[in-house]
């Protein structure tokens, strides 16, 4: 690829908040949103508790405008969002609900500091949902999410909204009595302010209301054709705005990191205090975030979230679906990116036993050519894979599984939610008259990479499905892996649960049931 | 004079309402104040602490070079620059505050780096270089015990002749659990932020439970009198006992840097340094061998309740005498013996946590309870009513204690009768005979809980109020609010004296030289003892303002009457500010402080023996769970909860309290694992490891209700009776929940041997030696 022009040198980064426009002077690229906002802003609202995007204390609202002009409202954790990635876009903490609040009666404030709430605040503070306090502002803002984006949650709605939140005090009930009674008071709060943040997505269905129509046109303005650098601390963070600009960078920058969601990479500053170099962010690539649904399965672009690209995913198969509900917690979802889970290549990723059972294959990009590489292959070592040096992920393409074929995906992990696995797996079985054509067991956390077991294959390879084939499988497993023992899991624990996880396969496809505790509750009220 | 003590809703207007937390409004908004949110002042620099990579060696060199070199690094100081006493233990002499010649486990604080940023100093401390000569390392029971490593003296409380009873006994079964520790989690890492000032004297913000011991290390640390350092505490983002003593390292660790450098010096742990360094929940290891009839009536029990106690001592002697007064839990156990052994280990200093080794007592003896249950195949709840403590000897605790109200029969059946329980136990056997991959359990476990410190020189409070002439009153007092709405109650408390409005009472930061003295908010305590005190001041000034009434009126003071906002007799009325307007132009002191010490208590520190206690607190809760045989994943399906706190202060505030407390308990027992690799290194020091519950952990079917007959037959505030501990016990239902369901594998034809926490490891090797036994 002929080296061209790098990008333009941008003075700063620009954001959104509270109505003004934020400048940030040679930020370092791994300066995080908090501490921007803790440090340099003095908005102290939004706290640390773990600086690794578990705890939910500095849970922020990030909002973008789409291509078709609505405003898109993501609660992301503070505490691993590096700040560079804030540019164009806007910023909402819990300050910014007490601003809104009170932007009818700004002397109020002043003296009565009880009134005035945003009817998210006010609902926590009237169903007693704050203790200590330390980690209310970071539910405030999940609430908050949940407020704009969602008009009548479930229970099981509610709960996943405030996955991300850690809570040591309450006991969360009062919390979700909150998550219910902010709606009524969005309702019946004071009708006179056009606030765009104070309607619920209740009472505003609609995205484009009026109310956030500048904000809209705010965020237009702050937008970018070009491709740009900043740069901080020595380090640059390029950000480029095609798909070739980024190959090229890419090309041109080889040892530059990828960052999409940084989900991850954003840890390996907080947590191991290492120097990321430079950065090529892929989060504002046009097209590079396209999630493609078709009869034959799932295109997934490099930089499409999680949770946006969830719907489809449980489209392809309701078992992704699930699997993708209890990725990580909301917050997560809403920054990182599936590529990115694939490409870091975790042994103990959740995406990878699943997607390698389902046969998907990644789309990798060099300079002007791409190839394609199946997800199976893709991993060679520990932290190891097939990519070449300025080569990156452009998508992944995941198939539907065809007519005939068993697809199942499990998890296990010491909590349900927002957990890591000890154990995952994903299991393809092809039947054709009752006998196994092909399958395709893959697992996660027996190994130094996600990759299939091969002898429990072969074991069900032509036999009908059935306890026999599937003892064999069980038996087979024991030669396909030897698992370590960690804090998560002892490798006795590992086998025993992995070799389950067969005979709880063939027990849901002969039983045609789902034995599944998330669905106790729906059991029992049968 | 009347109804100062109201002890039912009727008689208050303010202290029995639920009001909402006085800071609550300034949590949602982000505006409450905690110790990282002080705006800085100028020439704030930040430390952090070097930590021991070794379980247990000697330091053979250290060479910080890199680390003075490092960018932003401002100073670099160890045991040697503590110009004062280098010692932050709350009991004995034995916590170092920076390790020096050795180290004993994974984590110990060995140097300090005080850098321009935070991330300055954490980076620079990466750079030390330190060489160890490794020494043994005690890390589990047996090499503890074998080695004979003792960290104090074990005790063994005994009654009647246990050996016999157990040899005559009819029945006999023997047994062990093991009891895991647990990390406090805390959502605000411990913190201090130390503020030199003139003549050479020290204000610190900190992060705490014990503001009084944190001035008193400092002060010893810094080698100046007590009156030279202040510290202040407004809030913290949570305790839990894991701020009572280990929020006193970092302070003294900040004052000496800040005494150093003349400079303001901030010390905030990250999440992972915090789980490093401080000491969490004991974890236990019981035996037991219980002797009992065909009935289930316990006739002898033989517990030995060994604890890891880690490195020091810390406050493991109290944890470990409350675990052994807590192993009878609502039981009359008639012979019994209790030994307890207090291990050291190379490991960090296990200290307190909500409940304060009661829960592991309890625990243990409700295995044993669910284990003769089994055998017998009765009803575990039957079991228990049979052993409930009743009248006369056998009111009488193991530590000679007489239980006074034992209301547990009352509490017990009015839970069974509202969450159904009889019927859906019955139900639930019946669902698993055609569930063969998913097993349902359900456990109604009850508590009693003994409040006081059992540090008895502990049991007192103080309090000052301010009343200004404007009417508003300033209270403070010697507790801290950690979240459990101590400020909010004891506003309460001192508004129902004067019958004003609550928000005309502000509760200030708790300081040192506001209240001196203080006992540590802990032990369930804090109101009982800080809100009494506040009360007492609170009628001084009460008195002393209706004197000034009453000679504005012409009447005897015992005439005038508060009410409403007012002071009224004789048909003439003056506003209580008016009133203290009118005390000061009369020269009448408008502040006062009030003394509280906790009656009737008394017993041998050494035998155990006397009463300990000056009530007990009681609850009950059904829980019931899911678990998948072939997984060992488990669900709570539902919780139903019944709970005394006396007359409530504040209903919401206490319930918030139960709840809080069985979530907390909760993880204890089924998600929250620590674990140590075989070098004695933590392994789980992050929530992405340690997993405490979230959300859709708790289920939808949480009813938590207060027992609205409770009532303290001691004269505490209001009757109240503490609500902080107790609840965290509720859960053990949950646990012996997952028992039953474990037990629904094998058709509750065999025992259940299962360590806590139920992960869904330790339950699935329950589940296949179920599973092995009907084969």
């Amino acid at each position: 690829m002929p080296s061209s022009a790098e990008p333009i040198p941008a003075a700063r980064v620009q954001f959104l908040l509270d109505g003004a426009v934020v400048a940030l002077d040679a930020v370092a690229p791994d300066r995080t949103v908090l501490q921007v906002l803790r440090e340099d802003l003095g908005r102290v609202g939004t706290k640390e508790g773990c600086a690794e995007g578990d705890c939910g204390a500095c849970t922020v609202v990030m909002v973008e405008a789409t291509a078709q002009g609505e405003l898109l409202q993501k609660s992301v954790n503070a505490c691993i969002q590096f700040a560079a990635t804030l540019d164009g876009k806007a910023l909402v903490t819990v300050e910014s609900l007490t601003a809104c609040a009170r932007s009818d009666s700004p002397g109020l404030a002043l003296t009565d500091r009880k009134s005035a709430l945003h009817p998210v605040q006010q609902a926590m503070v009237d169903c007693h949902g704050s203790q200590c306090g330390f980690c209310t502002p970071g539910f405030v803002m999940s609430l908050f999410a949940l407020y704009r984006n969602c008009a009548a949650p479930s229970h099981a709605q509610i709960n996943d909204a405030l996955a991300g939140n850690l809570c040591r005090c309450t006991g969360y009930r009062p919390i979700i009595d909150a998550a219910r009674a902010m709606y009524a008071l969005g309702q019946d709060g004071p009708p006179a302010t056009s606030h765009w943040l104070l309607p619920s997505a209740a009472s505003a269905p609609s995205l484009r209301d009026a109310a956030s129509q500048p904000v809209a046109e705010q965020l237009a303005a702050l937008q970018r054709t070009e491709a740009v650098v900043f740069e901080g601390g020595g380090r640059r963070f390029f950000r480029p705005r095609t798909l070739d600009e980024l190959a090229q960078l890419r090309f041109n920058h080889p040892d530059a990191r990828l960052l999409a969601g940084g989900t991850d990479v954003g840890l390996w500053v907080t947590k191991q205090h290492r120097d990321l170099g430079d950065l090529i962010y892929l989060g504002a690539v046009e097209g590079l975030d396209e999630i493609v649904l078709s009869a034959n399965g799932l295109r997934i672009g490099a930089a499409a979230t999680l949770e946006a690209a969830r719907p489809a995913l449980n489209d392809v198969h309701p078992e992704l679906g699930e699997l993708y509900r209890r990725f990580a917690s909301l917050p997560v979802r809403n920054a990182g990116t599936l590529v990115g889970n694939l490409a870091n290549g975790s042994p103990i990723g959740d995406s990878m036993p699943a997607l390698i059972a389902l046969g998907a294959e990644l789309t990798l990009r060099q300079g002007v050519s791409t190839r394609v590489v199946a997800l199976e292959s893709f991993y060679l070592g520990y932290m190891k894979n097939a990519m070449q040096r300025g080569e990156f992920i452009q998508s992944v393409w995941i198939p539907r599984p065809a007519s005939g074929v068993r697809f199942s995906a499990y998890k296990i992990s010491k909590r349900f939610d927002q957990d890591i696995s000890a154990v995952s797996a994903g299991f393809a079985i092809s039947l054709h008259e009752g006998i196994v054509s092909e399958a395709r067991l893959a697992f996660g956390g027996m190994d130094a990479i996600a990759r299939r077991a091969p002898a429990a294959e072969q074991a069900l390879l032509g036999a009908p499905f059935d306890t026999r084939a599937i003892e064999a499988a069980v038996n087979a497993l024991a030669l396909d892996f030897k698992p370590i023992d960690d804090m998560r899991a002892s490798a006795r624990y590992r086998m025993a649960v992995a070799q389950n996880l067969l005979r709880k396969c063939l027990i849901e496809t002969a039983q045609e049931v789902h034995l599944r505790l998330s669905e106790m509750d729906a059991r029992l009220a049968q | 004079m009347n109804n100062a003590d109201c002890t039912s809703p009727v008689d208050c207007n303010v202290v029995g309402e639920s009001i909402t937390h006085d800071s609550a409004h300034l949590h949602v908004t982000g505006e409450a104040r905690y110790t990282d949110d002080i705006p800085e002042l100028r020439g704030t620099v930040h430390a952090a602490l070097g930590l021991s990579s070794q379980a247990h060696a000697r330091i053979v060199t250290r060479d910080l070079a890199a680390v003075r070199a490092a960018p932003g690094v401002v100073a670099v100081f160890t045991a040697a620059d503590v110009p004062g006493v280098n010692d932050c233990a709350p009991v004995i002499h034995d916590d170092p505050i920076l390790a020096e010649g050795s180290v004993q486990y994974v984590g110990q604080p060995i140097f300090m780096v005080v850098a321009t940023t935070v991330d300055q100093a954490r980076r620079a401390v990466r750079l030390a270089k330190t060489e160890y000569q490794p020494l043994p390392a005690l890390l589990d029971y047996d090499a503890a015990i074998a080695a004979e490593s003792f960290i104090l003296p074990g005790v063994t409380l005994a009654r009647g002749a246990c050996a016999d009873a157990l040899a005559d006994a009819p029945l006999r079964l023997s047994g062990r659990i093991g009891i895991g520790g647990q990390e406090q989690f805390y959502l605000e890492g411990q913190i201090a932020y130390a503020v030199p000032r003139e003549d050479g004297t020290m204000l610190v913000y900190s992060s705490t439970q014990h503001p009084t011991e944190g001035q008193t290390k400092i002060a010893a640390a810094l080698g100046v009198s007590a009156n030279a350092v202040v510290v202040e505490c407004r809030r913290m983002g949570g305790g839990f006992g894991g701020k009572e003593s280990q929020a006193t390292l970092p302070a003294c660790a900040a004052a000496v840097a800040a005494l150093h450098l003349a400079r303001p010096v901030k010390l905030r742990y990250d999440r992972d340094d915090d789980f490093l360094i401080t000491g969490k929940r004991h974890d236990f290891r019981a035996d037991y061998s219980v002797g009992y009839d065909a009935e289930g009536h316990l006739l002898g029990v033989d517990l030995t309740l060994a604890s890891r106690c880690g490195f020091s001592v810390d406050l493991s002697r109290a944890v470990n005498d409350r675990a052994v007064l807590h192993a009878d839990n609502a039981y009359f156990l008639p012979a019994v013996r209790v030994s307890s052994l207090r291990l050291k280990t190379h490991m960090q200093s296990a200290t307190a946590f909500r409940g304060f080794g009661g829960p592991q007592g309890m625990l243990a003896i409700e295995a044993v309870i669910d284990d003769v249950a089994r055998a017998l195949a009765l009803d575990p709840l039957e079991v228990r009513r049979r052993n409930f403590y009743g009248t006369g000897e056998r009111a009488v605790t193991h530590y000679g204690q007489t239980v006074e109200d034992f209301i547990l029969p009352d509490l017990v059946d009015e839970l069974a009768d509202f969450s159904d329980y009889a019927s859906r136990r019955l139900q639930i056997r019946e669902w698993n005979r055609s569930s063969a991959w998913t097993k349902r359990g359900i456990a109604l476990t009850p508590l009693k809980f003994g409040i006081a410190f059992t540090a008895s020189f502990m049991n007192q409070g103080s309090a000052l109020i301010n009343v200004y002439t404007d009417g508003s009153v300033s209270v403070n007092h010697g507790g801290t609010e950690m979240g459990q709405g101590l400020y909010t109650k004891v506003a309460q408390v001192v508004a129902e004296v004067f019958k004003i409005d609550v928000s005309h009472i502000r509760v200030a930061a708790t300081n040192t030289g506001k209240v001196p003295n203080t006992s540590p908010t802990a032990a369930s305590s804090g109101t009982d003892i800080n809100a009494h005190a506040a009360q007492i001041a609170a009628l001084t000034l009460r008195e002393r303002l209706a004197g000034v009434a009453a000679q504005s009126f012409g009447v005897d003071s015992a005439a005038v009457q508060l009410v409403a906002g007012e002071l009224r007799a004789a048909g003439r009325s003056m506003s209580f500010a008016e009133a203290a307007r009118l005390a000061h132009m009369n020269r009448v002191p408008l502040s006062a402080t009030g003394f509280y010490r906790t009656p009737k208590i008394g017993y041998d520190p050494e035998t155990l023996i006397g009463r300990p206690f000056h009530y007990f607190s009681y609850g009950a809760a059904v829980s019931e769970v899911a678990v998948d045989v072939l997984t060992g994943e488990s669900r709570l399906l539902r919780v139903d909860a019944l709970h005394d706190v006396g007359h409530s202060i504040n209903p919401a505030i206490d319930r918030g309290q139960v709840e809080g407390g069985f979530v907390q308990g909760l993880g204890w027992l089924t998600t929250e694992e620590l674990v140590w690799d075989r070098s004695g290194r933590l392994r789980t020091h992050a929530p992405s490891t340690y997993k405490i519950p979230v959300a859709s952990d708790v289920p939808e079917h949480f009813d938590v209700r207060l027992y609205e007959r409770g009532r303290n037959i001691e004269d505490t505030v209001h009757r109240s009776k503490a609500v902080g501990e107790p609840p965290l016990m509720l859960p053990i239902s949950a646990f012996l929940a997952i028992k039953d369901a474990i037990s629904a594998v094998a058709d509750y034809r065999l025992a259940v041997s299962l360590d806590a926490p139920a992960t869904a490891e330790r339950i699935l090797a329950a589940i296949d030696v179920q599973r092995a036994g009907t084969v």
